[in-house]
């Protein structure tokens, strides 16, 4: 940006001079806990314990990954099992049914659109109401299943994916619509096979942010999913932190294990994760 | 019109039914299996007994620190960020790095790292002579701590939606004014500032509801401690509902509900009438 003006030779001291201090600064403030959270979880218990931030004397990073996942009867390996079902079955469920919803409301102009909208919006801001949810949950048998919680994910996600879906919509010609009715599409056939794979940048967007919420969320598979049975990975790092108490790297495996796989999320789809997270935000 | 249907179904079975649910249920003393209506005692309660009261104030200041360190460190960052520097895109990887991250290993991360005697950064502090403090036992201390853990979390967004902005503003703007003489803290405050108020009032409404709401955090780094000197209303909302007082814990929700609602409705309108007037 031409903010920083002057001659070529000064603009180039500092693009490297401005450049060189803030990696130093960004590396202590931000990489320096990720460092540390490898180096712990790679000590022996004993030398873990002193916190400091050192290379391992000692690699027991092997080690360390069998114990954390051989804990309390492999629950991580349940939890894995669990949190991939939650995050799959409700992100898939909320792309199609979200999906749904955005088109026709910016498709059909009807009286109920200002409700709807109104709807969308009481989404975002509302925090939901965590002990009435779990009695309506209780009277549906559906209170610490995980289809319970899938449905919970989707009610409470599904606002920012119709936000979005309703924008990106608009960008699509209508006379598309109209030519498949002309060719005798009827509403199911004309979403599905027209408009559907159109919407398919906005999907991968939809899908991968609404994944890292998921997968990373705490505070709903604590009420509505209590229980070993129906443990997530979010639930093993937040029990073994009172279990773990004197084996912390054991502890930083487990948040080593949890954290790898929205990382390695961010390497494949930086740009839709970022782009999600700001379009979407600067609609709302 | 049966496109709704999915999806009003789910929402309005999860989503609607227990808003208003809570406000019934908030007036009564309440256990799983039935309710007596009590009137407005619960919120009496809650006025009335400080360690409860004093959650509402703790949201309030949580959220304000929280957004408003977002808004001034995620602009100054976008401004950074778009100029002409080395590595510009790994340092905008390393920004968001952490929104990625779950809040409860972040949570548990920094509160080994906040130890007060052995933690990473009262270490460093020692090797400049300076005596850390007690970040998550000082009482004073404990929910500034917290907040600053998660704008640590959550500035990379702000930076983002800034840098949308930043990299919008046409460049003959900054070169016109270069022409009239103004260098670039004038360009900065005359240009750049005015122009991302939208991005502003996003930034700001988004930290704002999330601050309100916030738990994960708290919870996993302080459990509202110590005493109650950080519980906010999210982790009130937690902790009445494992003591059972079901009646209590939905009042909380309906006081926090309200509050959201009290900030946010209007703010939305005044920032965005603002915009319209310009």
């Amino acid at each position: 940006m031409s903010t920083s003006a002057g001659t070529p030779r000064l603009n180039r001291t500092y693009s490297w001079v401005s450049g060189l201090t803030a990696i130093a600064i960004s590396t202590v403030v931000f990489i320096v806990p990720f460092i540390f959270i490898f180096f712990t979880a790679s000590k022996t218990t004993i030398e873990s314990s002193l916190l400091e931030f050192t290379p391992p004397t000692e690699w027991a990073f092997f080690e360390n990954l069998v114990e954390v996942i051989q804990t309390r009867d492999y629950i991580l390996v349940t939890a894995f099992v669990n949190s991939t079902i939650i995050t799959v079955g409700s992100v898939a469920l909320m792309v199609v049914v979200s999906a749904l919803v955005g088109y026709v409301l910016q498709r059909r102009k009807s009286r109920l659109n200002p409700l709807i909208n109104f709807l969308v919006l009481a989404g975002l801001i509302v925090p939901p109401a965590v002990v009435p949810t779990i009695w309506v949950m209780q009277g549906l048998g559906i209170y610490k299943t995980l289809h319970g919680l899938i449905f919970v994910e989707v009610a409470f996600g599904m606002a920012f994916c119709i936000l979005m879906f309703r924008a990106f919509v608009s960008t699509i010609p209508r006379e598309l619509d109209e030519a498949a009715v002309m060719d005798g599409a009827g509403p199911i056939r004309l979403f599905f096979k027209v408009i559907f794979p159109l919407l398919k940048s906005v999907i991968v967007t939809v899908i991968v942010v609404q994944s890292v919420f998921v997968f990373n969320d705490f505070q709903n598979p604590l009420y509505f999913l209590p229980g070993d049975q129906g443990a997530t990975v979010q639930l093993t790092l937040y029990n073994f932190q009172s279990q773990f108490q004197t084996s912390w790297n054991l502890l930083f495996m487990d948040i080593l294990l949890i954290t790898l796989p929205m990382l390695l999320m961010y390497i494949f789809f930086n740009r839709q994760i970022v782009a999600g997270m700001t379009s979407g935000a600067v609609k709302g | 019109m049966w496109f709704y249907l999915p999806a009003a179904i789910i929402y309005g079975v999860l989503f609607v039914v227990p808003t208003f649910a809570s406000f019934y249920f908030s007036l009564t003393r309440w256990t799983i299996f039935d309710s007596e209506f009590i009137g407005f005692d619960n919120f009496v309660t809650f006025f009335s007994e400080p360690f409860l009261f004093d959650s509402l104030v703790n949201t309030m200041i949580f959220a304000v620190i929280t957004s408003g360190a977002k808004v001034v460190l995620g602009l100054l960052f976008a401004v950074f960020l778009s100029s002409q520097i080395i590595a510009r895109g790994w340092l905008r990887s390393v920004v968001f790095f952490p929104v990625l991250v779950s809040a409860v290993g972040i949570g548990v991360t920094f509160s080994v790292l906040m130890d007060p005697f052995d933690g990473l950064i009262n270490q460093a502090l020692g090797w400049f002579g300076v005596d850390g403090p007690g970040w998550l036992t000082d009482p004073d201390l404990a929910l500034i701590s917290v907040a600053m853990v998660d704008v640590w979390r959550g500035v990379g967004i702000a930076t983002l939606i800034y840098i949308a902005g930043v990299v919008a503003i046409p460049q003959e703007y900054f070169e016109a004014a270069k022409v009239d003489g103004a260098n670039a803290t004038k360009s900065f405050w005359h240009i750049t500032l005015p122009l991302m108020r939208p991005a502003t009032t996003t930034v700001i409404i988004l930290s704002l509801i999330g601050g309100l709401r916030s738990f994960d955090l708290i919870w996993t780094m302080t459990r509202g401690g110590p005493g109650f000197s950080s519980d906010v209303l999210a982790s009130v909302v937690y902790k009445q509902y494992q003591a059972g007082f079901y009646g209590l814990s939905t009042a909380g929700n309906v006081v926090l509900f309200l509050l959201v609602a009290a900030i946010i409705i209007p703010l939305f309108w005044f920032l965005n009438r603002k915009e319209v007037d310009q």
